[in-house]
């Protein structure tokens, strides 16, 4: 299903491109950005880096590269076929940059090429490390695409109107709210089954009770502001006010919960790789597939390094980026540039 | 007060049916009895045996409506799954596993114990250690001292805690052979043993987030005009952290800690299966490898209820312990 | 003329601003003499609780107090001090009330246990000798019911007592000077007379020197025996408060005063001074008041100031008056 990929790429790159265009013509965004920007460099290149392979692994297409087989109908990325996983691949185990084989010694069909080793099955490490980008990316970042919007749609509808339709929301939040989060993600995961978008599904719902409550309160505190009640009096209506007043204030709360939510969902499919409900490819996968590599003697150590080492670092510089942006987009650091 | 905590009260006890609800939902009505019971049983045995592993294990009956009985009998909607469940749940009648027809009580009951053994000390070690050095840092606040442990931090925050409990068992275990790898005793002379790496281990993962949030609530509290006040009357600045700083900022790290309490009983599902420790973390993965419902049910049901109860006994003491909530904010004069 | 209790000579404050550093306290120099009232006035903005801060040495990072500042209290130099000296000093020997009473009490401790604190920093007195002392200064303050106002709480209490709790916790030991930092602002126009009369009061049993910050003239006319004007971190025009009042030299002075609305007046335009406070950083390099100022002529832009002695006690910083009172 290649066009799949291909289209959301383009809507991504489109929607990015949009967004980008609108924010510029805005004075404070602009500063804010350009803030980010200066502070957090180093994590933004990484970053989009990240996102980069991200992009390269999804746009993908039949043939053209001479790959006979099984394999010849499936869709293959920029990625696969940079890399050729299959025939860019040993018999088993090899160390990073090694001409021979970890066990037994044998001459490897690609001696010195493979930078991060080859794993039990031969594949290239680094090569996996690479195609876990995108699980990451697809964990973190499309899951909180999908949740964000329909967390602003339940918390700012509870907070703001209140009434009835708060009753009814504040309740579903708190009982989903009231299962620790490793365990409803458990509990909805055994139910609904172990395939991907059911995994991103689990994921998303213990996402969005957070960022619903969090949205709700902040409506509900926007609402008894003075100029919402002014806007009111003025017979403005109340879908012109949300979108004006309220949605505009939670614009910092959203962003910066989104880097912390990344980081977290990212984090948490590790666990449920361990679990044995994880993703396919994903570097949990790896971890947890290596784990008993390091009680080997002599020890195995660059399968669980690279994954563990992409985590962290894609981790790290999401957290740097957030840490950066609460500063920068802090309510009152704002009102004092404005 | 009084009045407070009976609506608290009430609202949890509706949180619980809520999440009874939603628990139904999720094992019974998506999960498929027959399957079930194949999974418990293998796939050769004979029909009676099925329906008679269902109906022990409570499979037996329809969901919601009982079609058996007539409009006008009330068993036709309490002789349900349904009510059957609600039913069983809140008079803590668990039943016994799916997967191994154990009585999941009795090793809920076994699973506390070494469960409390690792998260208490954890939990108190990780709070000493994250009180008193988020208080310094708060205290050294803008100097290298601070940037550094922000740095730590932050570094400390971006590793999964696999990774901890991995590379930590590899460093301490393998490398270093000051303590067992893995492995559980509950003889008081010899726990300290197995329970030394995963402390350790445990308080390294939370380190960095514990300090992070504490530092946060310190520094605003710093910043504070009553702190100011402080120092205009002539107090210094260790007095000032410790009589006006941290009694303040004891309000939102009461928040935190009274929440934490519950998980105590939970136990870690990492830290217990990767240390061998026969806990309730450790039942909660066997359940998930063997597909027991009904023990994942009621694991989940019991983290859901002590939650919840950790979430009053928050509002109390919190309550209790700020003086404006407690007395009222009636002014007078 | 007896010696000046408290001197300030060319104290200058700074802040980091767009990469540089600019001075909100620039070059301020006065001096209170026992027993006066000193009424520093400004609009929000112009440094006046920066100075204030700056004489307690109470300045928190990243602001900094400049090398060429002098400040003497008592004939010690409160900027060499050491850091022990200083403790001793705040709240004995010089006090400060600030002007939200709700945010400077301390929530979660009892009104009793905060003045009892200030009492025990500075003298040895055993627990039930300082209840006993706080209950007696709360009585002076005019709390009613003093002995069981010792266990409220700072929320239970009305703005106007949370004050005069400031004032009993500030004053039970009996410091030289008070610097009250806009002490009424927060308060009800009739609860704000209240506080005045007391702090009168005080002022005349205690023989204390007070430094008032406010930027409003009623309350300057209440209570205070000379003014300084302060504009833009710098000081406009000083003198006895029949001069400054009565006849202000400084246009800023002037502007001020005309803009006060007052019965006489009835029926006439509100006037006020054109334009608004320039933000930290892009004062102009001359006087800072030359923007706004309707008396602008050529060196205002591009000098500063000189300081002019128009008698005794009234000086002020103008190149208009300058020129004047040369020709």
């Amino acid at each position: 299903m290649s066009w799949i990929g291909n289209a959301i790429v383009a809507v991504l790159v489109v929607g990015g491109v949009f967004v980008y265009l609108r924010v510029r013509r805005n004075r404070l965004w602009r500063e804010s950005m350009a803030a980010l920007v200066r502070r957090r460099r180093l994590a933004l290149v990484i970053l989009g880096a990240y996102v980069l392979v991200g992009l390269l692994d999804t746009v993908s297409w039949v043939g053209g590269d001479g790959v006979q087989g099984v394999a010849a109908s499936e869709a293959r990325s920029v990625v696969d076929r940079i890399f050729k996983p299959s025939i860019f691949r040993e018999k088993s185990y090899s160390a990073p940059f090694a001409s021979v084989e970890f066990v037994g010694g044998a001459a490897l069909t690609f001696p010195g090429r493979h930078v991060l080793g080859t794993d039990l099955l031969g594949d290239d490490v680094l090569y996996k490390t690479l195609k876990g980008v995108k699980v990451a990316l697809l964990i973190g970042g499309l899951t909180c695409l999908v949740l964000i919007p329909l967390a602003l749609l339940f918390g700012v509808s509870a907070g703001y109107f209140g009434g009835r339709i708060d009753d009814v929301v504040f309740f579903v939040m708190s009982t989903l709210a009231s299962i620790p989060n490793l365990l409803l993600l458990i509990a909805l995961i055994m139910a609904l089954g172990k395939g991907t978008l059911q995994v991103c599904f689990a994921l998303g719902i213990t996402g969005w009770v957070g960022l619903s409550r969090l949205t709700r309160a902040e409506a509900l505190k926007l609402r008894e502001l003075e100029y919402v009640q002014a806007a009111r009096a003025l017979g403005v209506s109340h879908p012109t006010i949300v979108m004006r007043h309220i949605l505009p204030n939670l614009a910092h709360l959203v962003i910066i919960t989104f880097a912390l939510l990344f980081t977290g969902l990212v984090l948490s499919e590790t666990i449920l790789a361990y679990l044995g409900i994880g993703l396919d490819g994903s570097w949990g996968r790896m971890i947890d597939q290596a784990r008993n590599e390091l009680s080997r003697d002599p020890v195995i150590w660059w399968n669980i390094v690279a994954a563990s080492a992409a985590l962290f670092i894609l981790v790290l510089c999401v957290n740097l980026i957030a840490d950066a942006l609460r500063d920068i987009l802090d309510p009152r650091t704002l009102r004092e540039r404005a | 007060m009084l009045a407070y905590i009976v609506r608290r009260l009430a609202f949890g006890f509706a949180t619980v049916l809520g999440v009874l609800f939603v628990l139904f939902v999720l094992f019974f009505a998506v999960a498929d009895p027959d399957d079930m019971a194949i999974r418990a049983i293998g796939e050769r045995a004979s029909p009676e045996t099925y329906a008679a592993w269902k109906r022990n294990h409570g499979y037996d009956k329809p969901l919601i409506l009982n079609p058996k009985h007539g409009w006008t009998s009330h068993r036709r909607y309490t002789e349900t799954l349904l009510v059957e469940h609600y039913a069983r749940m809140l008079s803590f009648r668990f039943g016994r596993s799916d997967s191994d027809d154990t009585p999941i009580w009795r090793r809920i009951r076994e699973g506390a114990g070494p469960s409390l053994s690792l998260t208490l000390p954890l939990f108190v070690l990780g709070l000493v250690i994250g009180v008193a050095l988020s208080l310094a840092v708060a205290f050294f606040r803008d100097t290298y001292i601070d940037r550094s442990v922000l740095v730590v931090c932050m570094l400390g925050m971006s590793v999964a805690s696999l990774i901890y409990i991995i590379g930590g068992q590899y460093l301490i275990g393998k490398l270093l052979r000051w303590f067992p790898i893995s492995g559980f005793d509950p003889d008081p002379a010899v726990i300290g043993r197995f329970l030394a790496i995963p402390i350790l281990i445990g308080v390294l993962a939370e380190f960095g987030g514990t300090v992070r949030l504490y530092r946060t609530v310190f520094l605003e509290e710093v910043n504070r005009d009553y702190v100011r006040t402080a120092r205009a009357k002539g107090c210094g600045e260790i007095r000032v952290m410790i009589r006006h700083v941290l009694r303040n900022a004891l309000l939102p790290i009461i928040t935190n800690v009274v929440l934490a309490i519950p998980f105590l009983f939970i136990g870690s599902i990492l830290f217990e299966s990767f240390f061998g420790i026969p806990g309730l973390g450790a039942l909660t993965v066997e359940a998930i490898g063997g597909n027991d419902f009904s023990t994942l049910r009621t694991i989940v049901y019991i983290g859901a209820l002590l939650y919840i109860l950790g979430q009053i006994l928050t509002d109390i003491c919190y309550s209790l312990a700020d003086p404006r909530v407690r007395l009222g904010a009636g002014a007078s004069g | 003329m007896s010696a000046p209790i408290l001197t300030v000579e060319n104290l200058s404050v700074s802040f980091p601003a767009a990469g540089a550093r600019a001075a909100v306290v620039d070059g301020v120099s006065l001096a209170v003499s026992p027993g006066e009232v000193l009424a520093l006035v400004g609009e929000s903005g112009c440094g006046k609780s920066m100075t204030a801060l700056a004489i307690l040495r109470l300045i928190a990072k990243p602001g900094r107090i400049e090398a060429t500042s002098r400040i003497a209290f008592e004939d010690r130099d409160v900027l060499a001090l050491k850091v022990t000296q200083m403790r001793a000093l705040r709240g004995a020997g010089i006090a400060m009330i600030f002007q939200e009473p709700m945010a400077s009490l301390n929530p979660v401790q009892t009104v009793g246990d905060q003045v009892i604190e200030a009492l025990r920093l500075h003298e040895r007195v055993g627990r039930s000798a300082a209840r006993d002392r706080a209950a007696r200064i709360f009585e002076r303050v005019h709390i009613p019911d003093p002995r069981g106002r010792l266990d409220a709480y700072p929320h239970q209490l009305s703005g106007g007592l949370k004050q005069r709790v400031m004032i009993a916790m500030m004053l039970v030991v009996r410091p030289r000077l008070l610097i009250a930092d806009e002490p009424t602002t927060a308060l009800d126009v009739t609860v704000q007379a209240q506080i005045l009369a007391l702090l009168r009061e005080l002022q005349d049993e205690l023989d204390m020197s007070i430094l008032l910050i406010t930027h409003d003239f009623g309350v300057v006319n209440e209570l205070a025996d000379r003014v300084a004007v302060m504009y833009a971190g710098r000081i406009a025009e000083e003198g006895t408060r029949a001069e400054v009042l009565g006849a202000p030299r400084h246009p800023y002075t002037q502007g001020l005063l005309r803009s006060i609305p007052s019965l006489a007046h009835r029926g006439s335009d509100l006037e006020e001074i054109a334009g608004t406070v320039p933000s930290i950083g892009t004062w102009p390099a001359g006087c800072r008041f030359a923007t706004r100022c309707p008396k602008v002529f050529a060196p205002c832009e591009a000098e500063v100031p000189q300081t002019v002695r128009l008698s005794q006690s009234h000086r002020t910083a103008c190149h208009d008056v300058a020129r004047e009172f040369v020709s």
